[in-house]
């Protein structure tokens, strides 16, 4: 910066904001390394001071495939569309990990950090855009375990289809953040939202075809059911990774939509909210 | 000179009173109604037509500031706790925006409103300095080039990769100053940070800031610490109760400050909304400070006594009322305690005082002060049951010497008290 402060300083204009607030990415811009320094801190301590570390980005998700298994496979003997249910299962754990880590670190990300908020000036939307992109790196670790799990059970992937995957990832993190982005400025002002988190994580992985496949839902139901973008997102892995499924049709694009919709509308919602935050967390 | 900072018109309103309301419930029906109908009251106050709108309370934290700072100056800011300095810095540090006004602000603003913000306590030493460093706007190059002179100045060496919650708490802070320090923005916003550490980390933080001030930045400091004030600024502003009084020089703002609340010379009045609802049934109404004709002055002369007189109300009998004053000078060194039921027979007398308006007075004998300024303080209290009101600086006055004791060696005299002692002096041989 100390170049920077041999240019011509720039004047900044406070004054209250009226109406839409702009989005001013600019700013966010300018800020993208505290973006990476905070992902790179939630990376560094969530694991500190336990006794097996990053194996609990391994252990979370197979514990859960494992329990999907006996109950879901063995026990209700759920279709799978001739895929192994272990690789069936967690190819729609990988995304929905990643989106209920998000989702919760995301929608507490304000108040967790409100010494921040009120003492410094930074765009807020660094705060619940980096605990998102902390969860990526457990999507990693889970990612390689998927792909032992192929080897293992030898299924083989959609060749052909693969290289949509990176667009259903970005579909997922588009889910999270959006919502993110409404919990969180909501839960400034109102706690209720950390007593609705776990309720809501619970009922929205019973919505989504994670522990059973979405052609268990009977056709007329299909697009209220694309309703919830998490779907899209499970059904695009599951096409993506093994081929199961239909590929882009009419509800993964309402899917998409809702998704879209929720993130720009929560991105305005923050905007306009934020001028409160350091007044009322 | 090019303006750094320039401030118009900014106020900043308060809602309060509405947690209260959320929160008080009468009756069972109440509780029931609130519950169900509590989806719906979420709804409403997402889409921002919150029917508890109408039984909230706004204060104005501040109103109407206007001030324009030069680059390269250093202003300080002077007030009493709520006066609203705090809300003018987190506004000119963008934390909160201002509900009218504007400001324009050329620069960057770095603001050492607290110190080791966003520190997590899992990291090392160095790990923080560069989270901290991005959190304040710097770049990870700028941290870079800085690192070696941050770790020196915090002192903490031996210490940098440690888990900084393996730290003392002096040497977290010094490293959380140290960050700070280097910041080096256009415009520095200083909020008592200087209360942190050892005297001797202290005096480098202070010359840090003074080195700041010399590189031609612009400087924006808040403190309580009267000589922390003035030997770092050279102009201040006084803000009351939301509102800029006075900007002057420094000395003058903060003559003006400790001697505010003064509604004429020599005299303090209390309105009815500067008394916390918690001194009832006790309400202060004056303070007066007297000269032998009985007239309200501000600065009495130390060879003729003087007469302090507190007048209040009591709007309901109190036992055991005690009400009194402590005198101190400017520095904060107490000279006296003293209390209108010292003597037993008036501490008999009134042992209750019904409800109505009494004046305590007191006779301060001459020949007491030296020269100088002095403040009282006043305290209500019954003595090991409550306390009613306090005000430690009610009101300021000066004390003029002539033809005091010693006055024909014009040099000035250690100490508060300048009593008139029997001197005698003896021949006691050849």
């Amino acid at each position: 910066m100390t170049q920077l402060t041999k240019h011509e300083p720039t004047t900044i204009y406070i004054k209250p904001s009226k109406g839409l607030a702009a989005l001013n990415l600019r700013d966010l811009w300018v800020y993208r390394e505290l973006i990476f320094f905070m992902v790179w801190r939630d990376v560094k301590v969530k694991y500190k001071q336990t006794l097996l570390g990053m194996a609990w980005a391994v252990i979370q998700p197979v514990m859960t495939m494992l329990v999907f298994t006996f109950l879901f496979d063995k026990v209700a003997k759920l279709p799978t569309e001739g895929i192994p249910y272990p690789v069936f299962s967690f190819t729609a754990l990988l995304p929905w990990g990643l989106f209920v880590v998000a989702l919760n670190q995301g929608s507490r990300s304000l108040v967790a950090h409100n010494n921040m908020v009120t003492k410094i000036y930074f765009p807020r939307l660094i705060l619940p855009i980096s605990s998102v992109f902390a969860g990526l790196v457990d999507f990693a670790i889970a990612f390689v375990i998927l792909v032992v799990l192929m080897f293992y059970y030898q299924v083989s992937p959609a060749w052909n289809l693969v290289w949509t995957l990176p667009l259903f990832l970005l579909l997922a993190i588009v889910t999270a953040l959006g919502v993110a982005l409404w919990l969180s400025a909501i839960n400034v002002q109102y706690r209720d939202v950390n007593q609705a988190l776990p309720f809501l994580t619970q009922f929205w992985l019973f919505a989504t075809p994670v522990a059973y496949s979405a052609s268990v839902i009977s056709d007329k139901w299909q697009i209220l059911y694309s309703l919830n973008p998490m779907a899209g997102v499970v059904n695009g892995f599951r096409w993506a990774l093994l081929g199961t499924g239909n590929g882009p049709d009419i509800a993964l694009w309402v899917s998409t939509g809702i998704s879209i919709l929720i993130f720009i509308s929560g991105l305005f919602y923050f905007r306009s909210m934020e001028k409160t935050f350091a007044d009322t967390i | 000179m090019t303006t750094a900072i320039s401030v118009k018109n900014i106020g900043k309103q308060y809602k309060i009173g509405a947690a209260e309301s959320k929160f008080r419930y009468n009756m069972l029906r109440d509780v029931i109604v609130d519950t169900v109908s509590a989806p719906i009251r979420l709804a409403k106050a997402m889409i921002g037509k919150s029917d508890r709108r109408q039984n909230q309370n706004f204060v104005w934290a501040l109103k109407d500031v206007s001030f324009d700072l030069e680059e390269g100056k250093v202003l300080g800011i002077v007030g009493r706790n709520g006066a609203g300095k705090s809300t003018l810095l987190k506004i000119l540090s963008r934390v909160t925006e201002p509900t009218t006004g504007t400001v324009s602000v050329r620069g960057r603003v770095g603001s050492l409103l607290e110190v080791g913000t966003g520190f997590h306590p899992e990291l090392t030493g160095r790990e923080n300095i560069y989270m901290n460093g991005a959190i304040l706007g710097m770049r990870r190059a700028e941290i870079d080039s800085k690192f070696d002179e941050i770790v020196d100045f915090s002192e903490v060496t031996q210490y940098i990769d440690t888990p900084v919650k393996r730290y003392s708490s002096g040497m977290y802070l010094r490293l959380a100053f140290a960050v700070a320090a280097h910041l080096e923005p256009e415009i520095l916003v200083v909020d008592e940070v200087l209360a942190v550490g050892d005297a001797e980390f202290q005096k480098k933080c202070l010359g840090k800031m003074g080195d700041v001030a010399q590189q031609g930045r612009t400087v924006l400091f808040v403190s309580h610490n009267m000589s922390a004030i003035l030997r770092l600024t050279q102009e201040a502003i006084v803000l009351n109760k939301g509102q800029m009084l006075m900007r002057a020089s420094t000395q003058e703002a903060v003559d003006f400050y400790l001697s505010s609340g003064q509604a004429q010379a020599g005299q303090r009045v209390w309105d009815v909304e500067d008394v916390p609802a918690a001194s009832a049934p006790f309400r202060p109404i004056s303070l007066k400070i007297m000269n032998r004709s009985g007239k309200a002055v501000d600065t009495v002369r130390s060879t003729e006594p003087i007469t302090v007189e507190f007048e209040y109300q009591l709007d309901a009998p109190v036992t055991g009322l005690r009400v009194g004053m402590y005198l101190s000078t400017m520095r904060g060194e107490y000279v006296l305690t003293s209390f209108d039921t010292d003597a037993p027979n008036l501490f008999e007398k009134f042992d209750s005082r019904g409800a109505g308006r009494y004046i305590s007075r007191a006779e301060i004998p001459a020949d007491i002060f030296n020269e100088g300024r002095y403040t009282i303080g006043v305290n209500a209290s019954s003595f090991g049951v409550r306390r009613y009101f306090m005000d430690e600086n009610a009101i300021a006055f000066n004390v003029d010497i002539s033809g005091a004791p010693g006055t024909h060696w014009p040099e000035p005299r250690v100490g508060p008290v300048r009593p008139r002692l029997n001197w005698a002096i003896e021949k006691i041989g050849e």
